[in-house]
């Protein structure tokens, strides 16, 4: 290669790196919000759920004029970009987020997706809200990483106190996937709080993913006279494990998990599911005023029910906002000391506050009783 | 509780041994490995469900249609896949099983799709229910009818001409012919056995564990390969007791031990089993002349 060559090739690259730079600045009358979301892989539904949500938030902020932040009133711009369902790529549009200077990232929405995101997030200074990872580890020890939902080891306080003080049971039984990280988590907390709540935990019996026969198990379950079964598991093994019960002579109620709450599962359990309850981060039927209007809208604007992912990422937006709101700024440390204090926010999925330095919200959940094949809000329990 | 262990490995068993036995039938007159035979049952679920769902038949039809079909689609394979093959290396041919079984399974990708479908209850359940001990009427029709066809199958081996010409053939397959046995019909027969009972432990499936997906088969279809080494592959009675052992060995793992053993429970067996007794529990050993 020549001098000249090289020269030009110098000069090349610094155009380049000039024109991202010019492209990357801010634009000076915009808060840019990136979306970071599964439009492809094996969740395309929770993907497509998401960005619908974060567009009508961003539709609605605008249409009031926008936000009042450095002393002008902006409007919201939503970049949305397809994470593919990997992990890497999810960390790559995290760094692309943050070459662009958004003001935060909203989403992953699977855990597996938003780990490794996290990981880019944090150290880049990027504030991430994570509308539907439940996993703990995901904001522990960090300070840029928050969620809009409950975590796993929540969920299974919440059925403990479901069962002992709403159903008023006292001998519990429990069979989970011990091979999924999720079943194993809410299973194991589950048995703890249910033993410190006063209750006995009579059977705590395992399977591994794609097992079809449970029998052995639920002999030994109800030999040990539970009152009450807690399935944490995935919608498409649930059906198969209590009708498997049922015949087992299993006649206590059975208790599930927000891993329910897919409307498949009444496809495939049909009348056996009837009557059961499971805990989730929110119903399409919640009297809410605020949750009303979100799911009245919503279905007007994409001609769907939203689903939780819709109402998770409708909170973190709502979330976000009204910490730029309160900072009237868009600089991610000052928007950050806001979000961090947020306290009785009243969102679509219940009130969330953050306290003690964590991530992660503290907020209700919501049991729903299937009733007439299909989903109906039952109850909401506070932490 | 140990009456009721042993009924739920006496339904688990059966659904081993009906596959096990195709798989060592198949090996006894072919020494082919079919590895596309746990994709066979699942085809043998997913029609019944067709059967049922789409032209409202009763299990009474169900139960031969499906068997003559799937019996009908096991010679097929054995005519387009493995006839061609059969004096190429044996390498070759486990290969083209392995190619069979995931050309199955993805024509059924294809055309059902991959989501888990509900397996219509064919049989009005019933749950008998005597003391702590509960048993189903599924349950009991799912160890007499596997019993019967099997005690069927151990006399249609031991007293008819074809049988015995099964027999003559696993013996020795090159002087077999010399004593005018039709070698191609005998293959083809023993695939359409085997097939159609494969078909039968699909269905049952459907009627203990009503959730079906393309993917079933693999995972039984170890197991019941599994079941067939443990007896000896190529015996007929090793098979239904390989498949009655492992279905005891699972349950009975799962109800005292945490679930996670029960796989290296079963597959440590097999180690053991084979460590003392190389060809199986009922396996003749091969003695190799030189």
């Amino acid at each position: 290669m020549g001098i000249h060559m090289k020269q030009k090739l110098i000069v090349a690259v610094l155009i380049c790196i000039g024109i991202t730079v010019f492209s990357s600045c801010k634009d000076s009358n915009v808060i840019s919000i990136g979306v970071n979301a599964e439009l492809t892989g094996s969740i395309p539904v929770a993907g497509k759920s998401c960005v619908n949500a974060a567009k009508m938030a961003a539709a609605e902020i605008n249409d009031q004029g926008g936000i009042a932040v450095d002393g002008k009133t902006m409007r919201v711009e939503i970049l949305a970009e397809d994470n593919e369902d990997k992990a890497e790529s999810a960390a790559a549009v995290a760094q692309k987020f943050v070459s662009k200077g958004v003001v935060a990232m909203i989403g992953p929405n699977a855990s597996r997706n938003a780990v490794p995101a996290a990981i880019v997030a944090e150290s880049n200074k990027l504030i991430m809200i994570s509308p539907w990872s439940t996993i703990p580890k995901l904001t522990e020890k960090k300070k840029y990483i928050y969620r809009s939902c409950f975590t796993d080891d929540f969920q299974g306080v919440v059925v403990s106190s479901f069962i002992y003080k709403k159903l008023k049971a006292r001998r519990a039984a429990v069979l989970f996937d011990i091979t999924s990280e999720y079943n194993k988590g809410i299973a194991e907390v589950f048995k703890a709080e249910f033993i410190k709540a006063g209750g006995a935990v009579t059977a705590f019996e395992s399977y591994s993913t794609g097992d079809k026969d449970f029998s052995a198990q639920l002999s030994k379950i109800k030999a040990s006279r539970a009152d009450v079964l807690f399935l944490p598991n995935y919608y498409n093994e649930v059906p198969l494990q209590i009708q498997q019960a049922r015949q087992q002579g299993l006649k206590g109620m059975i208790v599930g998990s927000d891993s329910w709450g897919s409307e498949e599962i009444l496809t495939l359990g049909k009348d056996i599911m009837n009557g059961l309850y499971f805990t989730t981060h929110y119903a399409p039927d919640m009297a809410t005023e605020k949750a009303k209007k979100f799911i009245a809208d919503y279905e007007a604007k994409y001609g769907a029910k939203p689903d939780d992912v819709a109402a998770l990422t409708y909170d973190a937006f709502g979330m976000l906002f009204e910490s730029v709101k309160k900072a009237k700024s868009r600089n991610p440390e000052n928007v950050l000391a806001e979000l961090s204090k947020l306290s009785n926010f009243p969102g679509v999925t219940g009130t969330m506050k953050f306290s003690s330095g964590s991530g992660s919200p503290v907020k209700s959940a919501v049991v729903i009783q299937i009733r007439d094949n299909a989903f109906k809000y039952y109850d909401t329990v506070n932490p | 509780m140990i009456v009721q262990q042993a009924l739920n490995a006496l339904q688990l068993g059966s659904i081993y041994a009906l596959i096990a036995l195709g798989y060592s039938m198949v090996y006894g007159v072919l020494r082919l490995i079919n590895f596309a035979h746990g994709d066979i049952f699942m085809i043998g679920s997913y029609a019944a469900l067709f059967l049922a769902v789409y032209l409202n038949m009763p299990i009474a039809l169900i139960l031969p249609l499906a068997f003559c079909a799937v019996g009908l689609l096991g010679v097929t394979i054995e005519r387009l896949a493995y006839r061609p093959l059969r004096t190429a290396p044996r390498a070759s041919a486990v290969i083209t099983a392995l190619g069979v079984g995931l050309f199955l399974e993805t024509i059924t990708l294809a055309v059902v799709g991959p989501e888990p479908k509900k397996f219509p209850a064919l049989i009005d359940l019933n749950i008998i229910t005597i003391g702590a001990f509960t048993a189903t009427n599924i349950q009991i029709i799912i160890i007499a009818v596997s019993i019967a066809l099997m005690t069927a199958l151990d006399r249609l081996i031991a007293k008819t001409k074809t049988g015995m010409a099964m027999r003559a053939l696993s013996w020795d397959k090159t002087y077999a012919p010399l004593f005018g046995i039709n070698v191609d019909k005998i293959i083809s027969f023993t695939f359409a056995i085997g097939a159609g009972l494969a078909a039968v432990a699909g269905i049952f499936v459907g009627l203990a564990y009503p959730i079906i997906d393309p993917y079933m088969g693999i995972i039984v279809g170890w197991k019941a390969f599994v079941s067939a080494v443990i007896g000896g592959i190529g015996n007929v009675k090793g098979a239904v007791v390989g498949g009655f052992l492992l279905g005891a060995v699972e349950i009975l793992s799962a109800a005292f031990l945490p679930s996670t053993y029960k796989d290296m429970i079963v597959f440590g067996l097999l180690l053991i089993i084979l460590l003392f007794r190389p060809s199986g529990l009922f396996g003749v050993p091969v003695q190799k002349k030189v």
